[in-house]
């Protein structure tokens, strides 16, 4: 064994040796593996089979295809489904203001750290506070509304949160004060990475302040953009219960105005007793997701950079 | 440095400055209510929601934490703690057989992983509610540990991965050929020098399972078992004709995050952006 370390490449033989020769006092990955391997496959695996065995049954009966077609023409998970499309419309604006965050900060001598942290803030609130503050300062006599009124603006005094017209785009409103400081933080991470001779090169041949970061700056950040924006698509389509759930007290009122497919999997599978639907639903929601998940790998392709190339 | 600089450019750094004051003000909005609202009357909050507490009474928290939340706040700590520590153990382990070792769908495996770390907790909840079920452990606090660890380990995994591989193989190879057994070389070479990673990843953990409401609204049904976030999404129906208790309750609620955000900003930020695209 020793021999051969003398003689093969140094930086991989030891470890084919350990992998090939595993009873040579070595014990291999396997043991260090196992512990995460098992609950990983409990929770997931086990998770992601049962899933699938209970859209297909009713009751322990095998039914086919039949809850399936009873989700997809139930009206409530249509409108949860809308709902969610509704909110992708926020991702865009996330990425726009992150990016104009990101520039102004970079751009920013004095105070950018205190600045930075203003920002970030926002990201690592608890939802259910935020839910629950917010619902506070949106009601119709809330804090916002007595700010708007003070200011004669009295016309954009809305009942934010209980007209079913405009308590999702509230809802968005507030997802987005939240997300914002992530997207933010990471765009403003790869900008300071980059190589500061070409934005030199180009400041000096006169781009102003707009030129250089719609010419220069934002073509290099396009990876961790599209990034963001694949994230925060997933955010959307999967991950807004806990706003819903907090700021309209698990109903996704007005009406079903705030519905979304996730409190529609909560409530058919526990209020309404139907775990069958519910589980049919979660395994589309699933399907949704896989779709983002495969263009998250494509980026990560594309960034030119395996996963591990430090 | 300021005397560089031309008049327009002098305008525009303060209109600059002047935008990153208004986003500090939007994003400080809701805690600033918050906090100025707990030290109010309801009366003086319904009136002059925006002024600072001209005479701050702490009767909000006095009502806040004579309620349950000493409960809440113990449950949450020993969830959280249990679980990231467990996570945190286990997904060290698993992350240097991914990086000491090199074998066959190695990557294949990782790249699942990956995949994992977007799969909505929402759609494991009833398979897992149904397991819970069978096993009889709806109601305790080991069941919604042990999904917690699941679902904290696939990126644990991944950022301990993408660090343990970038030692030196050098470093290891050394201790190997001094005859140093696989365990003493993870424990006396890659450990020490693994403090960053272990606490951005210890940090992201304890945030999100610190902040999770569904699955602990779901497997944790009685009420002298609600974890903190369960607890103040109740709360808010409970105290409805007294919102200075309400805000009292969502400032105790955020205070220990944000004292640890004040003193391990550098890690939050590691932590929360290193899921990301190589290359930041």
């Amino acid at each position: 064994m020793i021999k051969s370390l003398q003689t093969e490449d140094r930086f991989t033989a030891p470890r084919n040796l350990g992998a090939v020769f595993g009873r040579l006092d070595k014990s291999g990955p396997l043991p260090w593996i196992l512990p995460a391997a098992m609950c990983i496959l409990l929770i997931f695996g086990y998770s992601i089979i049962d899933l699938v065995q209970q859209s297909f049954k009713y009751r322990g009966e095998w039914v086919g295809f039949e809850n399936f077609s009873l989700v997809v023409t139930d009206p409530l998970f249509r409108t949860a489904i809308s709902h969610n499309f509704l909110l992708l419309f926020a991702v865009p604006v996330l990425a726009v203001l992150s990016f104009m965050c990101a520039v102004l900060l970079f751009e920013t001598r004095k105070g950018m750290k205190f600045y930075r942290s203003a920002v970030f803030l926002p990201y690592i609130l608890p939802i259910p506070v935020i839910g629950v503050v917010f619902g506070q300062l949106l009601q119709l006599n809330g804090a916002l509304n007595s700010a708007l009124r003070a200011m004669g603006i009295e016309n954009l005094a809305l009942d934010w949160l209980g007209e079913p017209g405009q308590a999702l785009w509230t809802m968005s409103g507030i997802i987005i004060w939240k997300e914002v400081g992530f997207g933010t933080i990471l765009i403003l991470a790869r900008l300071i990475s980059l190589p500061l001779e070409t934005l030199e090169a180009a400041r000096i041949d006169g781009a102003g302040f707009f030129r250089l970061h719609s010419k220069v700056t934002l073509p290099q950040l396009k990876p961790v953009i599209l990034f963001y924006i694949i994230n925060e698509a997933i955010v959307m389509v999967s991950w807004v219960f806990n706003y819903v759930y907090v700021m309209t007290n698990g109903q996704g009122g007005p009406g079903n105005a705030t519905v979304v497919s996730e409190l529609y999997i909560y409530r058919s599978a526990f209020q309404n007793k139907s775990p069958e639907l519910a589980a049919t639903a979660a395994l589309l929601l699933l399907l949704a997701t896989l779709i983002f998940i495969i263009g998250f790998f494509k980026i990560q392709k594309n960034a030119n950079r395996g996963l591990f190339d430090e | 440095m300021s005397k560089r600089y031309t008049s327009i450019e002098k305008t525009g750094i303060t209109s600059r400055q002047l935008i990153l004051i208004l986003i500090t003000a939007m994003a400080a909005v809701p805690g600033y209510l918050m906090v100025t609202g707990s030290l109010k009357t309801q009366e003086e909050f319904l009136n002059s929601p925006w002024s600072l507490p001209m005479n701050p009474n702490f009767n909000g928290y006095t009502a806040a934490w004579n309620d349950q939340f000493p409960t809440w706040f113990r449950n949450s700590l020993f969830v959280t703690l249990t679980a990231v520590l467990i996570t945190i153990v286990m997904a060290a382990s698993a992350a240097w057989g991914f990086a000491h070792w090199k074998w066959k769908g190695r990557d294949t495996v990782l790249g699942v992983l990956i995949s994992l770390m977007v799969v909505p907790p929402v759609v494991l909840l009833i398979p897992l509610f149904t397991l819970g079920a069978k096993l009889g452990w709806i109601s305790t606090f080991r069941m919604l540990i042990l999904v917690y660890i699941g679902l904290m380990l696939p990126f644990s995994i991944y950022l301990l991965t993408n660090f343990f591989r970038a030692i030196p193989a050098s470093l290891t190879e050394a201790a190997e050929i001094d005859g140093a057994s696989d365990f003493r070389t993870f424990r006396s070479i890659v450990l020490p020098l693994s403090g960053p990673p272990l606490i951005t990843l210890t940090i992201v953990n304890l945030l999100w399972a610190w902040n999770e409401l569904l699955l602990a609204l779901v497997f944790l049904q009685s009420d002298e078992q609600k974890t903190l976030m369960v607890g103040i999404t109740g709360f808010q129906s409970r105290y409805s004709l007294s919102i200075p208790t309400i805000m009292a309750g969502m400032t105790i609620a955020t205070l220990p995050l944000f004292i640890a955000y004040i003193f391990g900003q550098r890690y939050f930020i590691t932590g929360l952006t290193a899921g990301s695209v190589k290359g930041e």
